[in-house]
């Protein structure tokens, strides 16, 4: 039991003196993929796609670029799900914002073209 | 207390998933098990931040779709003149390179950090603090070259003038975010430097052990300031 204990011991005294450590592989892997995903975005801006196409890529290449820097560099991925939770879970709560304020625009410039014609 | 992991007992008998969430909120003692209270606050400030540039491309959101003027069309607004013709949005590009590179060279320096090599995270550090400017100084460029085109907070040559006061406020407070990252990148690579985290010396102004892990919390803020700019080119510059 206590011969266990001791070897079960020692990885997590090498945490608590290292801390996050991964491999530096890691890192220079995830470096690489920003990069590409990065040229990717530019790209969608540089061939002049357009439309639905054009926002979909976009937006997919925002969020996958947000998720491995928030993952891998910030670490996320490796902390306890009840920070993970607390940290990640309200900025859903733009989403809503965001959804009153088209409402609102929506409103703003039906109200512009009716009353003021196409001009401002 | 001031340590970041408990004891082994506690780890290995902490429930994992959604139990432990349950576990760990309803434990009568801190939630945040496993990170420091330094890197939890930095987390929560980073949270609040998000708040505060979420309303800002909210405002932005609703600014361009409310107002019946064409928007400027961010590929030719930021187009550059080289060798002969405009490259679309090449400065801006430049700019991103620029700093994911910057979040690289800190993933670095934050694992050399828990390696205790001081030589090399300060470097590393420092290599950070440089690109920041480096980007700083492009978005002083771009901002100059705007202006002098004629853009203002309340106008532009080109279309809906809430394009200028939108740019240079999500722009503006952006950059202010990297600049006061590399101040303090610069002071937290003076420390490592000076071996103050092997020493566990005392900082001036809040008496506590300085340790590594002041490398990673000095992380989580640089790679937010990247985070951000992904959102802000991929809403602002592409959309």
């Amino acid at each position: 039991m206590s011969e266990t204990t001791a070897h079960a011991q020692s990885p997590t005294v090498q945490a608590q003196e290292h801390g996050q450590q991964h491999p530096i592989r890691l890192y220079l892997v995830v470096w690489g993929l920003l990069f590409v995903l990065s040229a990717f975005s530019y790209m969608v801006d540089y061939l002049g796609i357009q439309g639905h196409l054009r926002w979909t890529l976009i937006l997919l290449f925002m969020m996958l670029k947000a998720g491995l820097i928030v993952a891998v560099f910030m670490h996320m991925a490796w902390e306890r799900l009840a920070l993970v939770y607390a940290i990640l879970l309200p900025p859903l709560l733009v989403l809503v914002f965001v959804a009153l304020m088209v409402s609102e625009a929506d409103y703003t410039i039906f109200t512009r073209l009716a009353f003021f014609g196409a001009g401002p | 207390m001031a340590q970041t992991i408990g004891t082994h007992d506690e780890t290995s008998l902490r429930p994992s998933g959604l139990r432990g969430v349950a576990a760990d909120f309803s434990s009568d003692q801190r939630a945040f098990k496993t990170a420091s209270w330094g890197k939890a606050m930095m987390w929560i400030f980073l949270l609040s931040d998000t708040f505060v540039f979420g309303c800002f491309l909210i405002a932005y959101m609703t600014a361009r779709m409310s107002t019946p003027v064409a928007w400027p069309n961010p590929s030719e607004v930021f187009a550059l003149h080289i060798g002969g013709e405009d490259v679309p949005l090449i400065l801006i590009a430049i700019m991103t390179f620029v700093l994911i590179s910057s979040s690289g060279t800190m993933a670095m320096a934050v694992n050399f950090g828990y390696r205790r090599e001081r030589g090399r995270t300060a470097a590393l550090m420092l290599l950070t603090a440089l690109l920041g400017a480096t980007f700083v100084s492009m978005q002083a460029f771009e901002w100059t070259k705007l202006i002098t085109e004629g853009v203002r907070p309340w106008e532009n040559p080109w279309g809906a003038a809430q394009f200028g006061s939108t740019f240079f406020m999500i722009t503006g407070f952006h950059g202010t975010h990297v600049t006061i990252g590399v101040i303090f990148l610069l002071i937290i690579a003076r420390k490592v430097w000076r071996g103050d985290f092997d020493v566990e010396r005392r900082g001036f102004f809040t008496s506590r052990k300085g340790r590594y892990e002041a490398v990673e919390i000095m992380g989580l803020y640089w790679h937010f300031v990247d985070l951000v700019w992904v959102f802000i080119f991929a809403f602002f510059y592409l959309w």
